[in-house]
Order: C-alpha cells, then structure tokens, then sequence
C-alpha cells in the first residue's frame, strides 16, 4: 500500500495544489483513503496530516472508511423521489440487509446517499463504481446485486443497451441517454469542429475575436449572467506569468444535465470555444473542471482531446499562427456543489476545499495559481464557436435584446417529453411546457433550487437575464406533488448539505430555517413563524458566495409564490407554539430509563 | 500624495492611503467597525460576516474589500446593525455558548460583541447541538461547544516547518476546526498560549491554567469592545 500512494504522490510531483488528483487516485485504488495513506501524504507534501483531512472531508466522494467493493451511490434529488427512488432504496435495503451509509460486513458492497447526478431525465438513477445505472426500479436492483453477488464487474452489470448519440462509442458504453429533444445553433449538427480554429482565427487578431464576443452580447450561460467578451477582455488585459482558460462543468444545480449532454454529443464544440478564449485571452493551458458524478466520460473525453491533438487543434502553433500554444487538461472534483462557485472551483483545482474566495480580486486578474483566469461554463465556450463562425452580428439575430442567443435547458420533472431542448431566449413558461407535454402543472421551478418557484399565474413570463433568469434547470411539478415536503424540503437539505460552512450565514441559517419548515411541517407553525421566514432569509445575502445568498430561495420564492401551501398548516387559534413534542420528547425518555409513560398527569 | 484617498463611512468624511481594507481605514478614521474572525496582519477570509456593511446597495465584508476613492460605506445604520446583531444571536444558538463558567468570559470577543449589539434572547431559537471536547493533547483543550469556526487558529498556529496545527473538518452545518494529534502533541507552550490568545471566544484552553485573571476585571468587563477606537 504504502509503494503505491508514494507513487501516486510522485505522479503529480509531490506537488500540494494536484491533492485532487492524488486523492482520487488512492480512493479509486483502495477504495478508501486510510490514515495511512493520509500520513503518507502529508509527509511527502509537507503539511499537516489535518491539512490533508480537511481536503478529504469536504469532498462526498472521498472516504476515509471503505466504501465496498461496490460502491453503490443512489440519487436522492426531488425528481428522484417522484419517480420511485423510496421503492428503489428499500430494495437495496431489504437485500442487503443493510442501510443507506453503510457496507456490507464482507465488505463487498456499500450504499450510500448522493446528491443530484445530473440524471433528473432518467430517475431513479445511481452510480456504482462511477458508471451510471439509470430507471432503476426493485427488479432492476434485485438483479444488479444478483449479478455482483455472482461475481460480474461493473461493466457487465448493464443488461440493456446502450443511450443514444454517442453513449454507445466504445470508449463511453455507457446507458445514459442524451435525450436531446430540440436542437439549435450548439447542438445542430451543421458544423464540422476545428472549423473556425483552421479557417477563421488566422484571419483574426485576438483582440477582434474579443470584439466578436462582445457585440453578439452574449452572457455567461452558467446562470450568473456576465457578459462573456468583457470577462475575456479584462483578463487580456491583466498581467502575469500564465494566464488560464477554465471550463466549468460541475454542473451541480439539482435537475440540470445539458452540460452531460453537451460534453457527450459536442464535446469537440467545447475544447474548440475553450482553444479560441485560449487564442483571444492570451491563454496557456486550458482545464475541464468536472464533476466527478461524470467520471464516466474520462476515457471518452481523453479520447477526444487526443483526437484534436493529432488534428493539430490543441498543440503547439496551432493552426500555424505563432505563439498560438494550447492545450487542455480534466480535472475531476470529487462531490462538492459549491465547486460550480468559480472561485471555489479555482480553489478546488489547486487541490484545497472548495470555499468561494472573496472579491475582489475577481479570477481576471487573480485566478488559479493566482494567475489572470477566465472561467466559463461548458455552454458559454460551445457558443463561443458558432459565434467567431459567424460574427457577433449575426448572433444577436437570436433571442431578445437583452439576452441574445440560445439556451440550453434541462427540463425535467412531470412532463411527457424530459431531456435536453435548445430554445432561443425569450421563449415563455407556457410554451415551454407545451412542448415538453405537461398538463396539469402546480409548479414550475426555474434555474433549480437557488433559483425561483412559480405557479400558474407566472407562466406567461419568459425565459431572459431580465425576466427568469436560469443556468437551464427547469423541473416542472404536476397538482399530484406535495410541494413544501417533497421538494422545498428536499431543496433546503440539499443546501445544508452542500454549503461549504465558511460563512457564519449560510452554515447556520440553512439549518435555522429548514427547522422552522419542519416545524410548520409537523403542524406546530404560528402566523409568526411565516413572518420570521421571510426576515431570517434576508440574512443570507450577507454571505460571501451566490450558494450562500440563495441558500434559502426555497422557502423565500415558495413563501411568496405558494403562501396558501403554508397558511393551511398554519394553527389558528395559537399565537405562539414553540414547536415542541413533549409526548414525543417523553416517551423517547422514557424508553431509555425503561419506565412506561404515564400522560394521564397533563 | 496621489496614494491618498477620501472615502465616507456613514457620511463621516475619512481618509486613506490606497489599497487599505475599509476595516482598517476606518480604524485609522476613529470608526470601530466589528469583526471576530480578522486578526491584524492576517490575510482576511470574511467568514464571520459580522464586519458587513453596505456599499452601492450591496452587502460586503469590510475586512476584505479594499476601499476605493469616493467610496461611501454605510455602517452603522439601523439595517447593518441588524444583520450584525442576527449573525451574533445566529452564532449563539449553534453552538453552546455558557458564559458564567466559561473561561474566557471577559476576554471573549463574541460575548463583547453581544454586550456591544445588547441581545437579549436570540430570535432564533437554540440547537443545543452535541458537541465534543478533545483534551488529548498535553498542552491545549479544544472545546467544540464554543467555537465559531473563524478560522484565526488555522491561519496563525504553525510549527517550526509552517504545518498547520488546526484545520477544518467537514462542511457545511457539521464543519468543525480539529486539531492534528500529532502537532498538537509537539507544540511548544509558547504556542499554546498564542492559540488560546488568537482563539477570539473560549474554544481553545491552555490547561492548567485557568481563571488566572477573575473575572470581572478583564478586557472586557472594564470596557467594551471597540471602545477604544476614538476619533
């Protein structure tokens, strides 16, 4: 063992900011992390053992116990739950023998919880030993453990198959489905890559690329909105040693995939866009932050990036322009939402937890390495291309005035037709589920959980940085859906779980509110209570990070837009209920001093 | 003097050399401006969020904004007040914090603060979360009940080799600052002592060693915090 982690630490030049990559590499190897290993480490890089730790414990996926031979990690988003996951994890359970968070005694398999992995079009889905196993249902589970218990590897565990599009390439083999509904400029198939690097960037000069970008009025597609050409010509113009080209694809926001699809149809689209900024920024290298849900596509997408290599696409003198060098690397996260924060994910891919850094300085002038950076999501560089392609006039042809283009959305949730549409901006609510076949509709909740619940009266608004902004999560919940329990519940847990702690706001606050739901849950809620909802949640814009400031839009946007949902469980003849159970309270009590309760007294 | 810049804080005219922190620069202007996890000569980290204030209609740490010319910092309205107020009661009631036995009283900056913004009864109500007490090293008590998780540890207790004795551990609600057994086994009680010092509430303890100084004739209990920033 001890060889081995050495030699992993050599791998990545004993250096302290690829920790990520050490990390994966011992927990992928042993299936753990042991204190050991962890010691090792240390050593060798030059830190504390808790130094370490701490990188360790922020991330879902490492582990410092074994997680099974078969680590079986089930999703437990909203859309999972509607769609069967309780029937799916009770399956598990009952085989097993065992709970969720916990491993078989032989040690062979492990179950644990795991938070949306970007399948919210094929739930209920789960991951076992990184590859994707999707619309699980009791049967399937009964036969999947059947098949591990006779001793099937991972790969032959899939009986049905392969997804569409190019999940069936050799190097993916994979069951996911891209489900591309609708297609637009990014996702047509109109264009050969490597297009615009061999025939258009000689023409250009750096500078009039940023021009380009600049007047298609293009805005970052990875929900915060700024505009893409002015992102690029302010690191142009930062100085430093090295500047970087960061491609985001933690694509972490409950109910969003098209980055999945992207990276799966078009990924050639994304390394081009990501080789243009490249060209336009001055960039040295470039690097694919993904999330480790994706961890499946590594082979596939080295494939790719190989493939371009040899295109002469990524390189040396690409393209036969001088200076033009640049190459692209992936880097895995291992399980943290914040890390779609840009700076988290900065911090992350310097091998560091991910907590967002203060600003300024903004990643421009002080990024990774604290060396000038852009950071873009997956869309933002596919769109990049069609627009050097085609000029930035041409561009603003599509969506509105003040949100030009297409969008890619993740649609999701009670419809007929789930998956992945491209729509131009201003498309409104109401097509938008006429489109996707979904009748009887209570709810729709746009740009995921951080973003805003609407109802029926709202569905004539439309889709802009103006009016409902998104990063392209859209899940849509029928009349049938209790919508407080099942999902403004599940949205709150979720933001327990994945804020990073460093503010003082969002460690605590998350957790003070969602007591309080749970309060007016149990039917314990007074009128007050909805009142100190509403100004507890003004607290969280204190926070450092976009996580944090919409930590609590759950109950905010549904106290607004669904306050009848509350006011019927709200007690009316009690000003005040501090929530309570002293028969529950006592009977726990008593069960542990073994004595029977005696309520006659009250 | 081109390096000169004026700003406003709550209207109150100031001036500063370029690049400052606005809680610095207002220090220098005779503004006390609270913080907890900001220690001079320390990178700042703005995570106790208490320092907030509000320029151009948008919430920022004053420990890690630098102030710009013509900036107008809005401090200590009755809104920023608030919010300071919230995030003391908010610290309050997720940890366990019993002043009257514990050993810092007086010398806490977080029960200074609550004296400062005058809480009473936190709007919030407790968690009375189970907390753990690690005394396994010789030197120092690491009491989770108490800490804040500011951070101030981590950044300034080091060994000879600049490892760090303290880190995080987790995320989120269930994060907590550790300390590493082996460091904290070795450290000198010179550095002891600095971390009890650094710790701004009771969360680390030198042992052997309590209640030197009574209470009641501490820092705080002769003033209040920040009552020593005059104009």
């Amino acid at each position: 063992m001890k060889d081995t982690v050495k030699q992993i630490v050599e791998r990545y030049g004993k250096d302290e900011t690829r920790l990520m990559d050490i990390l994966i590499d011992t927990q992928e190897t042993f299936g753990y992390i042991s204190g050991d290993a962890t010691q090792i480490m240390a050593d060798m890089l030059g830190i504390s053992r808790v130094d370490v730790n701490q990188t360790i414990s922020f991330y879902h996926f490492f582990s410092t116990s074994p997680r099974g031979e078969y680590a079986i990690y089930l999703n437990d988003s909203a859309v999972a739950q509607m769609f069967g996951r309780q029937a799916v994890k009770e399956a598990f359970e009952k085989e097993l023998g065992i709970k969720f968070g916990e491993v078989t005694a032989d040690g062979k398999i492990g179950l644990f919880n795991t938070a949306c992995i970007g399948m919210n079009d094929q739930e209920p889905a789960a991951l076992i030993n990184n590859r994707v196993f999707t619309r699980l249902t009791p049967y399937r589970v009964r036969e999947i453990l059947k098949h591990i218990r006779e001793g099937r590897g991972v790969e032959d565990l899939i009986n049905e198959s392969y997804g569409d599009g190019k999940n069936s390439l050799p190097s993916l083999r994979s069951m996911v489905s891209s489900n591309i509904r609708r297609k637009g400029m990014i996702l047509s198939d109109d264009y050969t890559y490597g297009t615009v690097i061999k025939e258009v960037l000689p023409k250009m000069s750096p500078e009039a690329v940023i021009a380009e970008i600049k007047h298609s009025h293009m805005r970052g597609r990875g929900g915060a909105g700024f505009p893409t050409g002015l992102k690029w010509e302010f690191c142009r113009r930062s100085k430093g040693d090295k500047h970087y080209v960061l491609c985001n694809a933690d694509e972490g926001e409950p109910g969003t995939f098209k980055d999945r699809v992207i990276l799966t149809e078009k990924p050639e689209l994304v390394f081009e866009g990501m080789a243009i900024a490249g060209f336009a920024i001055g960039g040295d290298e470039g690097i694919l932050y993904l999330r480790y849900e994706y961890r499946y596509m590594k082979e596939y997408l080295e494939e790719v990036l190989n493939d371009m290599r040899s295109k002469k696409l990524l390189g040396e003198k690409i393209s036969g322009i001088e200076g033009f060098d640049f190459d692209i690397r992936i880097q895995f996260g291992a399980g943290a939402y914040v890390c779609g924060e840009e700076s988290a994910l900065i911090e992350s891919l310097e091998g560091k937890r991910g907590e967002p850094r203060d600003k300024p300085p903004f990643p421009v002038e002080k990024g990774y390495l604290n060396q000038p950076t852009i950071i873009n999501n997956v869309e933002t560089f596919a769109t990049a291309v069609r627009i050097v392609q085609n000029g930035g006039e041409w561009f603003t042809q599509f969506g509105t005035e003040d949100s030009t283009g297409t969008k890619i959305l993740s649609i999701s949730g009670d419809c007929m037709f789930p998956g992945v549409y491209e729509v131009n901006w201003g498309f409104n609510v109401d097509d938008m589920l006429n489109m996707v076949g979904a009748y009887d509709v209570q709810a729709v909740q746009v740009g995921g959980p951080s973003g805003t619940l609407i109802g029926p009266n709202e569905f004539h608004r439309t889709l802009g940085y103006s009016d409902l902004s998104t990063g392209g999560s859209m899940i849509i919940f029928g009349k049938q859906r209790n919508l407080l329990k099942d999902v403004v519940l599940n949205f709150m847990e979720f933001f327990i779980d994945e804020s990073c702690g460093s503010c003082s706001t969002c460690r605590n606050m998350t957790q003070v509110m969602t007591n309080k739901l749970n309060k007016i849950l149990k039917g314990k809620g007074v009128a007050n209570d909805l009142e100190d909802l509403k100004q507890w949640g003004k607290v969280l814009m204190a926070s450092r990070c976009g996580l944090g400031q919409t930590a609590g839009n759950p109950i905010i946007s549904s106290l607004k837009n669904f306050k009848p949902l509350y006011d019927v469980l709200i007690q009316k003849d009690k000003e005040f209920d501090k929530g309570f159970d002293l028969v529950a309270s006592v009977q726990n009590s008593c069960k542990f001093v073994g004595r029977v309760p005696n309520f006659n007294h009250h | 003097m081109s390096n000169l810049i004026k700003f406003k804080i709550d209207g109150v005219e100031c001036m500063t050399e370029r690049g400052k922190y606005i809680v610095e620069a207002a220090l220098e202007n005779g503004v006390y401006i609270p913080t907890l996890c900001n220690m001079p000569g320390v990178k700042p980290k703005g995570s106790c969020r208490i320092c907030t204030v509000k320029i151009n209609g948008r919430l920022m740490t004053s420990c890690t904004t630098p102030v710009a010319d013509g900036m107008e910092v809005e401090s200590n309205s009755p809104e920023i007040s608030d919010l300071r107020k919230s995030i003391i009661e908010l610290l309050f009631v997720s940890g366990n914090h019993f002043c009257p036995s514990c050993e810092k009283s007086g010398n806490c900056e977080l029960q200074a603060l609550a004296y400062l913004y005058q809480m009473l009864v936190p709007r919030y109500p407790y968690e009375f979360p189970l907390r753990e007490v690690d005394a396994s090293s010789p030197y120092i008590i690491k009491d989770q009940n108490r800490c804040i998780l500011c951070k101030r540890c981590i950044k300034t207790i080091k060994d000879e080799q600049g490892r760090s004795v303290f880190a995080f551990r987790d995320r989120g609600h269930r994060l907590e600052v550790v300390m590493d057994k082996e460091l904290s086994h070795e450290m000198t009680p010179e550095l002891a002592e600095l971390a009890m010092k650094n710790c701004p509430v009771g969360s680390i303890l030198v042992k052997e060693k309590g209640f030197i100084e009574p209470i009641g004739q501490r820092k705080f209990d002769k003033n209040a915090i920040g009552s020593d920033v005059k104009l």
